[in-house]
């Protein structure tokens, strides 16, 4: 086998294999309480009933691994279970939801992307000088900041005082591609604020790495401009880890949908998880912890498979 | 010392004052209400007033000593865990190391957030368990980086010497590897510190973390997020607080890492 095929079929492997340790983990988060769940379930409103009903909902009269394996089996056929509140199939609950969630995460991908790599260059391009320099405070400040500042500074700026946005990211079924974007302008403008620094630091080291090297040296005594020196000769040898820190900041994007999700009061799957943690309903933030970490993972996967594939001494083995 | 670093220094000592002194420099109750909802600014109320007509000033006060003393307790308990673990691991090695890598590995492959989110659901909402959970998922990060450099501290010959004096683990720990090892993690407390911070406030904000009528910066902000629409910055008061941290202990530790990266004069 092709050596290189071998460490992606490797890596896949471990992918399937996390996903499973995934699953077992999410499903323990919800049984480390010593005590009954159902009585943590009602809290100080548990009458007899209340929590005999909820035991009967969630199995609870029989072992821990059987119930798990149910709901792995389940996960697998695409049955998530029913939600506690309202009876209501987590799968449909979640369709839409999940819908909403990618295409704002995906949106801000689309912006984010190109601007951190842009500016990474330029960073890089001009080391040292101003506007490096003025790149490097944006960045502090913008991993220093909360989601929920930025957010609410956006929505002060642009949507009370300047009236250029809506302030609330309300999107439907139907809904024309344009007004869905004008809808989720500023939540998009958000993520995309708190994932472009640490992209665009990045890249900036990757290259910057890579123009210690001695080709470099020898392409600037040749008298190349520094422009077509750092576009043409570092960034292809920059790529396998600036693409990796953008699938990894695009898994953080999808964690990062949760707080942002709740400022602009979007109809995500976030929003739904971060519900079903205060109602306690407890199959819904399985079924939504599963999906987020689950993305997060298959992200974190392709991440190591494209450095992989983007790294050409791997490429062409001797 | 660079400006930068003094300016980060000025920010981390009134942030520690304001903790410190906070519960009686307010000059109203954490839940007292004093007048009107959202009232602007003014000499009785600096800052106006919140969303049940309490004094913002004050609540910012009693916050500060509830939301940093939180996220401090939690960092201090993910060092106690983390490190003590990650030496274990470190000089132990074998089986053992490789039992706490692969859980921590395993924890690790959740995002934090959903991970808390998921445990929050079940668990009752107290203090305790909030310090708990932030602890022990922050607790990773440290584990990795104190084995990391216990690791490179372990194959040096004065621990090699120890061990063949017959010195005990509590010995090579203490007295061998953690002085060794101390730098880049009093650098790390700073930054898994602003992570805690910043995740605490997070949970507040959705309502998950410190719970009403206490003050938390983060619940603050989620109480008074309406007022933004009626063009207030009453929420964006407690959310640029938080920011404003984040960015001094940032600075501290940037200096910090500088320094120690370059040579040291004698």
């Amino acid at each position: 086998m092709h050596p290189l095929l071998r460490l992606v079929v490797q890596r896949l492997l471990l992918g399937v294999a996390t996903l499973w340790v995934v699953s077992l983990l999410i499903f323990a988060g919800t049984e480390i309480l010593p005590g009954d769940v159902a009585e943590a379930i009602l809290g100080q409103a548990a009458t007899p009933e209340a929590v005999a009903a909820i035991r009967r909902d969630l199995g609870l009269d029989r072992p821990a691994w059987e119930r798990y394996l149910d709901w792995l089996f389940g996960l697998m056929r695409g049955d998530l279970g029913t939600s506690l509140t309202n009876r209501m199939p987590i799968a449909e609950l979640i369709a839409g939801r999940l819908e909403n969630t990618l295409f704002l995460a995906a949106t801000a991908a689309v912006v984010a992307v190109p601007i951190a790599i842009a500016l990474g260059i330029l960073a890089a391009r001009f080391r040292e000088r101003l506007l490096d320099k003025a790149i490097s405070v944006l960045t502090l400040s913008s991993i220093s900041m909360p989601e929920f500042f930025i957010g609410y500074l956006l929505i002060f700026i642009f949507a009370v005082k300047l009236f250029w946005a809506p302030s609330i990211a309300s999107v439907y079924p139907g809904m024309a591609l344009a007004d869905k974007l004008y809808a989720v302008s500023l939540p998009v403008a958000t993520l995309t604020l708190v994932v472009v620094a640490h992209m665009m630091r990045m890249t900036r080291a990757a290259i910057i790495n890579v123009m210690a090297s001695p080709y470099i040296e020898m392409a600037e005594l040749k008298g190349l401009t520094r422009t077509r020196i750092i576009l043409k000769h570092a960034l292809p040898n920059a790529l396998a880890p600036i693409i990796n820190v953008v699938v990894i900041n695009l898994a953080y994007l999808v964690v990062g949908v949760v707080v942002v999700e709740v400022v602009f009061v979007y109809p995500g799957l976030g929003q739904l998880m971060v519900d079903a943690v205060a109602k306690r309903d407890v199959p819904v933030v399985q079924a939504t912890g599963m999906l987020f970490a689950a993305t997060y993972v298959l992200l974190n996967l392709a991440a190591d498979v494209l450095a992989i594939l983007a790294n050409p001494r791997l490429r062409h083995p001797r | 010392m660079t400006p930068s670093a003094a300016i980060g220094f000025v920010i981390v000592g009134v942030y520690a004052l304001a903790a410190l002194l906070g519960p009686w420099l307010a000059p109203y109750g954490e839940a007292e209400i004093v007048a009107d909802v959202w009232e602007p600014f003014s000499a009785a109320h600096p800052l106006g007033t919140d969303n049940l007509g309490r004094d913002m000033l004050s609540r910012l006060l009693w916050g500060a000593t509830r939301t940093i003393g939180v996220a401090l307790a939690a960092t201090m308990l993910s060092f106690l865990i983390g490190m003590s673990l990650g030496y274990l691991a470190a000089v132990v090695g074998g089986w053992l190391d490789q039992l706490l890598s692969r859980a921590v590995d395993a924890l690790m492959a959740i995002p934090t957030l959903i991970f808390a989110l998921v445990v929050l659901a079940v668990l009752p909402p107290s203090v305790t368990i909030l310090v708990l959970v932030i602890a022990v998922l922050d607790s990773t990060r440290v584990f990795r980086l104190a084995r990391a450099v216990a690791m490179d501290v372990v194959v040096m010959d004065f621990v090699e010497v120890a061990r063949l004096r017959g010195e005990r683990l509590g010995w090579i720990v203490f007295r061998e590897v953690l002085p060794n090892t101390l730098p880049p993690l009093i650098a790390e407390f700073g930054l898994r510190f602003c992570f805690a911070f910043l995740f605490l406030s997070s949970l507040s904000f959705l309502g998950l973390g410190i719970q009403p009528p206490a003050a938390d910066w983060g619940g603050m902000v989620r109480d008074n997020a309406n007022a933004i629409s009626f063009g207030l910055v009453v929420p964006l008061i407690p959310a640029a607080a938080i920011a404003l941290l984040t960015i001094g202990v940032n600075l501290v530790v940037d200096w910090q890492l500088e320094r120690s990266a370059r040579p040291r004069r004698t």
